[in-house]
């Protein structure tokens, strides 16, 4: 391995930029122009970094690699970083949708930018720190620090609602989390340790697996989010600036994923086999209810925002059926959703900028006036169907083939949730891009510029890749999965 | 001359304080009294921590770990309080050097209780500082709510150190003594009257920290009382109470601590929801501090709950916290000023952040970080806290406060909103204060870099909870 401290790099270079961005004044055109350029280089750079790490990332080791660790609190919590084939992912997946929102929010926000772009590298920093930490205590820091940028993303750059939904959004989150802050203080007087490798290790007694358990699923839940929990999310992610729609669905979405991986099941796995029927049951109902609902939604943002409910419900599907090809299934989903669901919004704030309108019936036979616009939004959206070829199938195959194994029951309602996601999907491509061009303002619509274009090559690029041949990623993913599904499978036998 | 060693600080800023009395009157300047004071309180903080471990005047006063620390404590709450007048006395109409003196004595008077290890010596020092404090809130003679504010003060006041006579006297009736140690040597557990004596003792001191139920007083005096008064309020005498109230019931019943701890759970539990309920409807910002300090003190008190080394171990520090916090609030409240006139409506920080974007989001984090939101220093108050009481499986208090936390944030993000989401009004005048800005910027850093480098914090923690274990 490398002598380099390269997580610590990582969190670093946002913070440089923060730093950097703070010194530039912001009072005339070029400075502005100055400042976007900064903030997206450093994010690009940042990127690359990453890269980095991913090649040097050893695919046959399933423990933590790159790791770091300082002495920080007391003698116990420590400043400890890591990555697996888990948490790998889901840091390259942040470092590479950061400058993508930042090089999409060019010409969407209009003032205090300077601001808009350091919340948006504070955010990267807590982002890919939950994904990093080693320590709890950390995960629990950076978990809960990233409210803080997205609350003010939300409330200062957000629509008409911000307000009302920015608090929501922070209410409703902070009261889930508080309840994990008190399970990781009473794990670490359990236990003595707050180390996350440490912790994996260690039987919780039954009882207290319960309440632990309960404990982070009531900060999952609402993150992830699951129904009923969901109602924040169609809020923030309509009132939110495009860029944070993106980082929202993106990324704060997997954090709750993540969380679910790393902690409820492989620390509780008693609790988690007993809670399994009820996390089914709630997926279902999830995938279900919130596709029936994104059927008559007449925003569009909301109804990929309730559309984004509905996958994770395949995301905690594939967790809890604690087989490989099921966790597998549900990191490649929750991938897969990163880039599919950003994309999609991506592609409703570029009609967005030109017309200012996220109503569905606003739009119309866009086909014709803009070809390569409809061309990228038909990939997403059948991606985000789960089309076989697309990244969204091999997540959703991968999920019902182990649900299949556990559950009929279970998968056969699963099932009609794709059926559900294909018909509000393509209802919704339908309305917007066929049909004929009436609508006279429609007509002098202009198609991708060359900034936009440059936005949504890679997206695609990667949805396809995926789903042609997810066999590289499969390899980052799997030596850590059967871990984790073998650490279960040997606390459940004792 | 072997006894006074023992309160050489003490003994030093009174003579200092005297001095200075006298020198005021004739003094035409009257800033070089407050000058002169900071730097009495500077000296007070140096001796004290250049001062041995030691026991004076039949051991009812004493000098540890402990108080050490929660003297330095207060003294840098006062000597934030008098940089705060420097700044404002002017515009406030309190220009009277008095104001330095009366925060001098009520120091001593503070220092008195943190070393207290004796009914009698408890209360000559808590009285020392009341009444200092009692003037001090009636500081603007030609302002109504001010007046008003000394004298709700001073009777609810004289009520609760009448309370706390009482208890006293049933103290000392059931035990015969009035010493801490000797108390805790002689004392009856199954007695009924001693019982009394506690629950009045602590009723007389809740009020001093302005914890529910006896709390009525904090935010009439809180809004009346000329701004930099509030903040000495917020600041010193609140450290210097929890501390009495900590050693007090350590000392000299830490063997029925199963009885006492019932009070201060309901006390804890009463403020914390009390507050952030409360706190939610105000619209002037100091009322809004009365509240939230009122909520703080509630989280201070678990630590004083759990009667563990843990729970004195976050008392400091999140006592050490708040201090900062509440520092760099007060000192923003001082910028609030429109021609030369102090407004302290919430609604007046709207448009902050268009006219002044960097004090916008620098009191936008203290105000996540009062909320306890991580990674700002607010947080490992909390978290320190709340680490004592599951330490001590006292997880309802634990469940409620966290509950709390939660409920109050809505108020602290309230202010958020108003600075950043809120239609602009006018400027403030500026922010040249260089007094002011030294405390807003060293107490905002410290609040918003605590993560990178909470060690001396911790390990000062760790030094005075070992006085009672």
């Amino acid at each position: 391995m490398t002598e380099l401290p390269i997580l610590s790099i990582i969190l670093l270079i946002p913070i440089i930029g923060i730093l950097i961005l703070m010194f530039i004044k912001s009072d005339n055109e070029n400075s502005i122009s100055n400042i976007k350029q900064t903030a997206l280089w450093i994010s690009f750079l940042n990127f690359v970094v990453s890269l980095f790490i991913l090649f040097s990332f050893d695919q046959d080791n399933p423990n933590f690699q790159f790791q770091e660790s300082h002495f920080w609190l007391n003698n116990i919590i420590s400043y400890d970083l890591g990555v697996d084939g888990i948490s790998l992912l889901f840091i390259i997946l942040t470092t590479f949708l950061v400058p993508i929102c930042i090089l999409a929010s060019f010409k969407s926000i209009t003032f205090s930018i300077k601001e808009y772009l350091i919340s948006f590298l504070a955010l990267e920093v807590f982002m890919i720190g939950v994904f990093v930490s080693m320590d709890i205590v950390l995960f629990y820091l950076f978990f809960e620090g990233g409210l803080i940028p997205m609350f003010l993303i939300i409330g200062i750059w957000g629509g008409e609602r911000r307000v009302y939904s920015t608090f929501k959004f922070f209410l409703y989150t902070l009261a889930g989390s508080v309840f994990m802050l008190l399970a990781i203080i009473f794990m670490y007087w359990e236990t003595g340790t707050t180390s996350i490798p440490q912790l994996m290790q260690y039987n919780f007694n039954y009882d207290a697996q319960i309440l632990l358990w309960l404990a982070f699923f009531a900060s999952f839940v609402v993150k992830i989010p699951m129904w009923p929990f969901h109602t924040w999310l169609p809020d923030a992610h309509v009132e939110a600036p495009t860029a944070g729609s993106v980082i929202l669905a993106g990324i704060l979405l997997k954090l709750a994923g993540y969380g679910f991986i790393r902690f409820s099941i492989t620390m509780f796995p008693d609790a988690s086999l007993y809670f399994a029927p009820m996390i089914f049951t709630l997926s279902i109902i999830a995938i279900i209810f919130t596709s029936l609902i994104a059927l008559v939604q007449k925003d569009m943002k909301k109804l990929i925002a309730y559309s984004s409910v509905a996958h994770m419900g395949f995301v905690t599907l594939g967790i809890f059926t604690f087989t490989l090809q099921g966790i597998e299934g549900a990191i490649i989903q929750m991938i897969s959703h990163g880039i599919v669901s950003a994309a999609l919004f991506l592609c409703v704030g570029v009609i967005y900028d030109r017309i200012h309108s996220r109503e569905i019936d606003r739009y119309g036979g866009l086909v014709s006036r803009m070809p390569i616009y409809s061309f990228s939004f038909m990939i997403f959206i059948l991606a985000s169907l789960g089309l076989p070829g697309t990244s969204g199938f091999v997540g959703e195959f991968l999920v019902l083939l182990s649900l299949f194994s556990i559950n009929t029951y279970f998968a056969l309602f699963a099932t009609t949730g794709v059926v559900l996601a294909a018909t509000y999907s393509l209802l919704l491509f339908r309305k917007v891009i066929f049909g004929k061009l009436i609508k006279d303002d429609l007509k002098d619509m202009l198609d991708l510029s060359r900034r936009e274009i440059i936005i949504f090559i890679p997206l695609i690029i990667l949805t396809l890749f995926i789903g042609i041949y997810p066999k590289p990623v499969m390899n980052i993913i799997e030596p850590a999965s059967q871990q984790t599904v073998d650490l279960i499978n040997e606390k459940l036998k004792r | 001359m072997s006894i006074l060693t023992v309160v050489i600080p003490e003994f030093f800023l009174f003579i200092s304080s005297t001095f200075l009395l006298m020198a005021g009157l004739f003094i035409k300047k009257k800033n070089i009294i407050n000058t002169l004071s900071i730097a009495a309180l500077v000296m007070t903080a140096v001796l004290i921590s250049f001062q041995n471990l030691s026991l004076g005047f039949n051991n009812s006063f004493v000098n540890d770990e402990f108080s050490k620390i929660f003297k330095i404590l207060l003294l840098m709450g006062s000597i934030s309080a008098l940089l705060m007048f420097s700044s404002s006395r002017k515009n406030l109409n309190i220009d009277i050097y008095e104001f330095s003196i009366l925060v001098c004595l009520s120091s001593i008077g503070m220092m008195v209780m943190v070393s207290s290890n004796d009914l009698l010596a408890m209360f000559i020092g808590l009285e020392l500082q009341s009444l200092s404090l009692y003037v001090l809130a009636a500081l603007n003679r030609n302002s109504l709510q001010s007046s008003e504010a000394g004298i709700k003060y001073f009777i609810l006041g004289a009520l609760s150190s009448g309370l706390l006579l009482f208890g006293i006297s049933y103290i000392y009736g059931f035990t015969g003594n009035t010493n801490f140690n000797l108390i805790s040597a002689t004392y009856d557990k199954e007695s009924l009257g001693l019982l009394i004596g506690i629950v009045f003792v602590c009723s007389g001191l809740a009020f001093k920290v302005s914890a529910v139920p006896f709390h009525m007083w904090t935010p009439d005096v809180y809004q009346g009382a000329p701004t930099p008064v509030t903040g000495f309020f917020a600041l010193a005498p609140k450290v210097a109470a929890l501390a009495l109230l900590g050693r007090f019931l350590f000392t000299s019943f830490g063997d029925s601590a199963h009885e006492w701890q019932q009070i201060i759970i309901f006390l804890s539990i009463a403020s914390m929801l009390f507050a952030s309920f409360a706190a939610i409807a105000q619209n002037n910002i100091k009322r809004l501090m009365a509240y939230s300090s009122i909520g703080h003190v509630g989280y201070a008190l678990i630590g004083i709950a759990c009667f563990t080394e843990e729970g004195i171990q976050a008392l400091v520090i999140y006592l050490i916290i708040y201090l900062f916090m509440n520092i760099s609030v007060f000192s923003f409240i001082l910028f609030m000023k429109r021609k030369g006139e102090y407004f302290e409506n919430i609604s007046d920080l709207s448009g902050l952040y268009k006219h002044n974007p960097f004090y916008a989001i620098i009191i936008s984090l203290i105000m996540f970080s009062l909320a306890g939101i991580p990674p700002l220093a607010g947080f490992f108050g909390k978290f320190y806290i709340f680490m004592a009481a599951i330490k001590n499986e006292m997880f309802l208090l634990s469940l409620v406060g966290i509950l709390a936390s939660v409920i109050s944030a809505f108020y602290y993000l309230r202010i958020i909103k108003v600075i950043y989401f809120d239609e602009p009004t006018d400027k403030f005048d500026g922010y040249n204060s260089k007094s002011l800005n030294f405390l807003f910027f060293s107490s905002s850093s410290f609040v918003i870099f605590f993560l990178i480098y909470p060690r001396p914090i911790v390990e000062i923690s760790n030094f005075a909870s070992k006085t009672f274990f």
